[in-house]
């Protein structure tokens, strides 16, 4: 086999050079300085600054508040990714099936996929008002008495329905096109071998979807930590109180509102080395056994 | 002719390009939106128009928080506007950096104003003040916590508005019930029943005089005289007597305008925007009722709202446009527009007898409670707080009030739970200033 190669040293690190550049100023840079200055605590103007080694991470620990952010944020990723797969899953699976009408009927599907999350935040404030919410008229029917903003956990609702209707077009694009990559002849030849729908989908269509699935899962967790960012300011509107928020919203806080560097810092370095963490594990763990064709 | 008339014109122009060449240029940062922002517009258009020296640009940078971050991002870029406007919270962040800014007293003098601080009105006088008495913010849109209360309301359940909270609780409570109203919600935790709740009850809340004289400080909020106000809400909540629609200022302020509410604790400042709104019933206001069992004398309250604050690595020339402007902004005219559009509180003496001149609270009380609410007598913990990480420590407030109100947590455990955080960001505060 021939091997191309360059001569010249030159050439191939001067094409490269814009890419790494970029990387390098709007990546590495501030990490580097993230990282250092979550070992001191510096005045906001930047006059005066104490080290203080590892107080900005060991507050953090012994922060009960902190810990009850971080186990919302897992329970709501948790909750925004399942539901926003599973209801897309069952979408495409259906949509696929449609013969008359389709176009129209994806489209319908999804156009949400271009509502901006702030404004999907705005909605949702629309939706859940306390007092004129036509969800919260509809909850009221069923005696809940729903309190978007005062009580803890129905803002957490709106907070999980609002981002999960924001993202179930995107993994309905997905899934759909996914589901019509499946040659017909695999499906053909499965009907012969097992006449119950539902079979077939769980041993033929899921396994041939699961490199689709696969990467909607890193994609959905990545949104529900970090670009879910814009629904939950709005929901929240600037004022967290006794509501849940989700600790990129925490690094937000107290680095733009409160001013608070060190700490904001320690926090943002803590969610660098959560998404190494779920890198190493997407490429490492899963990634060799997901077989894609 | 032609050529004659494009000649005169250009002449014309390199004149007023010389002219705006001559001018010093200032830049004022602030947080004032909407129908208030219009008004800062005016006051920079009047004071542009009042002379030929200097000219002002307001900009718009967002909330009270935005503001002071984009300026602390544009200070570290040595891009700083020269005027920047921050708020009660934020003062120990902007004050506690000694270097960022100039004093507004300084400023003052060094540029020839006549400056006097017994011209401000008391409650104003020393919120933005160092712990000599030395004012470094100029105050500008002051506000203090008031009751606003739905006259109809009143006269149909047959009460007077209560000065006090027994009245509140054993009088004017009950009938507002009974009368089919929710009696009353407040827009503000931290500043109106925490704050203010001290200035109002002259009781201490930080160690080193408020916070004022060093920066070790301690919160003091675990009071008993606050955990029984806080056990009392609760209680008022149960029984209907007070209703609480989460942290929101606008939350609870809609149920007041939509006259669900009889009586609201908002913003001296809020009255401009409730008067346009034309609510369909008439409205007064009087001021923040106290505990008799506490105090049988209540005191002042403080300001809140924001002050403008002149930053510092700027010209001498620039400078000596910002003391105009200030100069300028204390003016009685100019506080006396501001006052009538807004509804935030003149913050002279001067321009307070100005509105009084010009009928101003005959037309509208309430628009007087506020100053008269802050001109109260003084107490020993009544200019107000200093604490560093101020805004954070008002979330943990809210966060707790919250769960208290909710059922979430216990007073105790509440107070307590702010005690701890506020002095360990207190402690943090401290070493960003080491």
């Amino acid at each position: 086999m021939k091997r191309a190669g360059f001569t010249n040293i030159w050439l191939p690190v001067s094409l490269l050079l814009p890419q790494l550049s970029i990387i390098a100023i709007f990546f590495y840079w501030p990490a580097g300085w993230a990282v250092q200055s979550s070992f001191y605590l510096q005045d906001p103007f930047g006059f005066g600054s104490t080290f203080v080694g590892l107080d900005n991470y060991t507050d953090l620990g012994r922060n009960s508040e902190y810990m009850r952010i971080a186990w919302f944020t897992v329970v709501y990723t948790t909750l925004v990714t399942l539901f926003s797969l599973g209801i897309a899953l069952l979408l495409a699976v259906k949509a696929d099936k449609v013969i008359r009408g389709a176009r129209t009927y994806r489209t319908l599907l999804m156009w949400v996929y271009a509502v901006a999350p702030p404004v999907a935040g705005f909605m949702g404030i629309m939706f859940f008002d306390q007092r004129t919410g036509p969800i919260t008229d509809l909850f009221g029917v069923f005696g809940w008495d729903y309190k978007l903003g005062v009580n803890y956990n129905d803002t957490a609702a709106a907070m999980v329905i609002a981002a999960v209707w924001k993202q179930i077009p995107v993994n309905f694009i997905f899934f759909l096109s996914g589901l019509q990559s499946i040659p017909r002849s695999v499906n053909e030849a499965a009907m012969i071998d097992n006449r119950s729908a539902t079979g077939r989908f769980w041993q033929v269509t899921f396994p041939l979807l699961a490199p689709t699935t696969f990467f909607l899962l890193i994609i959905n967790i990545t949104y529900a930590l970090f670009d879910t960012f814009g629904i939950i300011d709005t929901l929240l509107k600037g004022e967290p109180g006794n509501n849940p928020m989700t600790l990129v919203y925490k690094v937000y806080l107290d680095g733009f509102r409160g001013n608070d560097l060190g700490g904001s810092s320690a926090q943002s370095v803590i969610l660098m080395v959560l998404v190494l963490m779920l890198t190493v594990f997407q490429f490492r763990l899963i990634e060799r056994r997901i077989h894609y064709t | 002719m032609k050529i004659l008339n494009f000649s005169a014109a250009a002449f014309a122009m390199s004149m007023a390009a010389q002219a705006s060449f001559a001018e010093t240029e200032i830049t004022l940062w602030h947080a004032m939106g909407g129908q208030l922002g219009e008004s800062v517009n005016q006051i920079a258009e009047d004071f542009n128009a009042s002379q030929d020296d200097y000219k002002i640009t307001p900009v718009f940078k967002g909330s009270y928080e935005e503001t002071l971050t984009a300026g602390i991002a544009a200070f570290r870029a040595g891009e700083q506007p020269n005027v920047i406007q921050v708020f009660d919270a934020g003062a120990a962040t902007v004050i506690g950096a000694r270097g960022a800014t100039i004093p507004v007293q300084d400023l003052l003098a060094d540029n020839g104003v006549a400056f006097d601080i017994n011209d401000y009105i008391a409650g104003v006088r020393y919120f933005y003040a160092d712990s000599d008495g030395k004012m470094i913010g100029m105050p500008f849109n002051s506000s203090t916590p008031i009751m606003y209360y739905n006259i109809e309301a009143l006269e149909k359940a047959g009460v007077e508005p209560p000065k006090t909270w027994e009245e509140f609780q054993t009088v004017t409570a009950p009938a507002l019930k009974d009368a089919g109203y929710i009696p009353l919600s407040q827009s503000h935790l931290p500043w109106i029943f925490t704050e203010n709740f001290f200035s109002r009850h002259n009781l201490q809340f930080a160690s080193n005089n408020n916070g004022y004289d060093g920066s070790d400080t301690q919160i003091m909020i675990n009071h008993p005289a606050i955990k029984a106000h806080f056990t009392a809400l609760t209680d008022w909540k149960e029984n209907g007597l007070f209703e609480w629609y989460g942290t929101g200022w606008g939350d609870n302020a809609k149920p007041f305008e939509d006259g669900d509410v009889a009586m609201w604790l908002g913003s001296s400042g809020s009255f401009g925007g409730l008067l346009k709104k034309d609510l369909g019933f008439e409205f007064s206001a009087t001021m923040l009722p106290y505990w008799e069992s506490v105090t049988t004398e209540p005191t002042q309250t403080f300001i809140g709202g924001a002050a403008l604050f002149a930053m510092s690595g700027k010209s001498d020339e620039e400078n000596k446009a910002t003391a105009a402007f200030f100069d300028f902004l204390a003016s009685a005219d100019t506080q006396y527009f501001w006052h009538e559009a807004t509804g935030y509180v003149p913050i002279t003496q001067a321009a307070y007898e100005l509105a009084r001149e010009k009928g101003h609270y005959d037309r509208f009380p309430a628009a007087e409670v506020g100053i008269k609410q802050l001109t109260l007598p003084a107490g020993d913990f009544t200019r107000g707080y200093r604490m560093g990480f101020y805004v954070q420590i008002r979330d943990v407030m809210n966060r707790e009030y919250g769960r208290i109100l909710t059922g979430e947590t216990s007073v105790d455990d509440a107070f307590s739970t702010i005690e701890t955080e506020a002095n360990e960001l207190l402690a943090r505060f401290s070493k960003t200033q080491g």
